[in-house]
């Protein structure tokens, strides 16, 4: 059960990703990676990590492509014109790729070969009141810089898409 | 067999990691290049997950935590260049904006 | 584990048609609701006071002419009213109606599922259900459209923020994520609920609520009468029903979730020693007496008929809360139903007295206004919260 659950959403991640790489409209990239997105939080919480998974979602699916797609449909941004490559990188792109990620896939396996075996419910410490306990104790500090870092964000955000008043 | 190894989570992390690199490497769209950034980030969170669900340790998810703070701030900020790019220069393909070059 | 999947499904079942019909009636309970306060009737002819009337629209809507527009985006313009009411409906999943119930020897929760992180999976599904409008916005290649829906969309997830921190002044002080916990955690009757200590927190999610679900005063981006008809203005039929099905479910879940965040859920005002249960049957006999009072003289023809059969029904109703057999789960499902029901009340209320926001009101209004005050709250919350334990 947590196999097929897991092929099933990993091939929807994994397509889902090549599409984000080959589709020309960013639309539809970005819809592609709201599917990536959505399917990692199953992922997550097969491997436990229920508030991350939360928290994927809402943040990162919900609130980070949300903009996104802001700035797409703002921009008004048309399909993307194909480049002017090369004969060669044209034939040899795709195939190399593929080598590179099966070459990947291969050392990855060699070097995890008979890890811990994950099924749903093997780790139970990724409830709200773990990470909490965690994020307010042992990493108080970097709580405050990243809330820190968050205003940063806003202010610079907000001074760079400001209209100028002439 | 309802078990899946854990090896086949860091798989699929590597080969999502892997295309990110390549729509960075490959886009000419600003837009695609950056969330090409972002696949990349989602890529890694989910190694730190799976390494936190091995060594039964809660830590890897508050490294998640932070890696999506950051990333939402970045996205924040990285969008509004966006939008002042192509206020200035009404394009958002990457080669044209080359006017420092020599 | 066999018995558990067929419970579920007839669970499942069983809260997709009651939810999809309490939509439809609500949408006449709007309409009569809205005409009163205006002073005029509402929906009248189709069946006795116009109780069949959401048949009519929903035969209406089923049987136009389903028109895909040629210049659209065809797959986004196709999805989008399928993702609104994907998520709306999903949220409903961990909505806990009442407690147990025992049906024929098998005893289950009245809710589908209980998640540890039940608050954040809603706030999940109504985050997600942003993306059904600003697509259809986009999809529909058209200015207008366009605008609403990123107006819309704005707006929604300026108003998440106030909400999620309205949501989190009650968590801290139940301390669980967990729906059927909290529920738990508030009984005791009205002094335990958390609305006496929190009663800026409730107001504050009810505003960001309104504004969640595109409600007057913050209906702008779906203004009939200003953006014409904002993000749905090319959808038609069916499509149209879809986006009408998930903004009154949207407005079911926030309703519910204010209940079982605020208002305790399905926990009684006073307890049943002091006569709490007797109220049900109190309310329907009076509103069975009133009814057939004034079938004495009605004012219409009609009515002749209809007034007295409602009067029986209300009694027999009324008989059917005093059966010791089914008070164990119909009291609860009353008072949640009741409390859910007092806050959509309100939200019909106010869409018949206010007028809407402009825009940049609304966004001025969530952003220096109600953030500022949300955080206050939850401040003031968890020093009090430390301080007393």
């Amino acid at each position: 059960m947590d196999v097929i659950l897991f092929l099933v959403f990993a091939i929807i991640a994994v397509v889902s990703a090549v599409n984000v790489v080959v589709q020309t409209h960013p639309i539809s990239s970005a819809i592609s990676l709201i599917g990536v997105m959505g399917s990692l939080a199953v992922l997550y919480l097969l491997l436990g990590a229920e508030f991350i998974a939360a928290a994927q979602v809402i943040v990162y699916a919900g609130a980070v492509m949300v903009l996104f797609i802001f700035v797409i449909l703002l921009l008004n941004a048309g399909a993307e014109t194909k480049g002017g490559r090369s004969f060669m990188v044209q034939l040899l792109g795709v195939p190399l790729l593929i080598a590179l990620l099966g070459l990947l896939a291969f050392f990855v396996q060699r070097f995890f070969p008979r890890g811990t075996m994950v099924h749903f419910g093997g780790f139970t410490g990724g409830t709200a009141q773990a990470v909490g306990r965690a994020l307010f104790t042992t990493y108080l500090l970097p709580f405050e810089v990243t809330s820190l870092l968050i205003l940063i964000a806003i202010l610079g955000a907000v001074v760079l898409a400001r209209k100028e008043i002439d | 067999m309802s078990e899946v190894p854990i090896s086949w989570f860091l798989t699929l992390s590597a080969v999502i990691f892997a295309l990110g690199v390549a729509g960075f490497l490959f886009r000419r769209n600003i837009i695609t290049v950056f969330m090409s950034i972002e696949l990349m980030l989602n890529a890694v969170n989910l190694t730190f997950v799976t390494f936190s669900y091995q060594l039964k340790q809660v830590n890897g998810h508050l490294f998640t935590f932070f890696v999506m703070v950051v990333a939402a701030a970045e996205a924040a900020v990285g969008l509004a260049i966006i939008l002042t790019i192509f206020k200035n220069r009404s394009t958002l393909h990457i080669d044209d904006i080359d006017s420092m070059k020599n | 584990m066999n018995a558990f999947i067929i419970i579920s499904l007839i669970k499942a079942l069983v809260v997709a048609f009651v939810l999809l019909t309490a939509v439809a009636y609500l949408q006449w309970v709007e309409r009569k609701v809205i005409a009163h306060i205006q002073v005029r009737m509402g929906p009248y002819r189709v069946g006795p006071h116009g109780l069949l009337q959401p048949l009519a629209d929903v035969i209406k809507l089923i049987t136009e002419e389903d028109l895909v527009p040629p210049y659209v985006n065809k797959p986004l313009y196709l999805f989008a009213p399928f993702l609104a009411v994907c998520m709306a409906l999903l949220s409903i999943a961990v909505i806990p109606f009442g407690p147990t119930i025992n049906v024929a020897g098998y005893s289950t929760w009245m809710q589908l599922t209980d998640l540890n992180i039940g608050v954040l999976y809603i706030l999940a599904a109504s985050s997600m259900g942003v993306y059904g409008i600003a697509l259809a916005g986009w999809a529909s290649n058209n200015k207008y459209a366009l605008l609403g829906g990123l107006r819309s969309s704005a707006q929604m997830i300026s108003y998440e923020l106030p909400m999620a921190l309205a949501i989190a002044s009650p968590l801290l002080l139940s301390n669980t994520l967990s729906l059927r916990e909290l529920v738990g955690k508030q009984a005791g009757g009205i002094l335990h609920w958390n609305l006496l200590p929190q009663i800026v927190a409730f107001f504050i999610f009810l505003i960001a609520a309104f504004a969640e679900t595109n409600r007057v005063p913050f209906d702008l981006p779906e203004a009939e009468n200003e953006l014409v008809a904002g993000f749905h203005v090319e959808y038609s039929s069916m499509k149209f029903a879809s986006f009408f099905m998930a903004e009154y479910l949207n407005m079911v879940t926030v309703s519910a979730m204010g209940t079982l965040l605020f208002l305790g859920g399905w926990d009684a005002p006073w307890s049943p020693q002091y006569g709490a249960n007797l109220i049900p049957s109190i309310i329907f006999a009076i509103s069975g007496l009133t009814a057939l009072y004034h079938a004495g003289h009605p004012a219409r023809k009609m009515d002749k008929y209809t007034f007295p059969a409602f009067g029986i029904l209300f009694l027999i109703v009324a008989g059917v809360f005093l059966l010791p057999i089914v008070q164990s789960w119909l009291l609860p499902l009353f008072w949640f139903c009741a409390k859910t029901g007092a806050i959509l009340f309100a939200f019909i209320w106010v869409r018949g007295t206010l007028p809407r926001f402009r825009y940049d009101q609304l966004m001025a209004f969530a952003w220096k206004f109600l953030f500022p005050v949300a955080m206050l709250n939850l401040l003031v919350t968890s020093f009090l919260v430390a301080w007393f334990s």
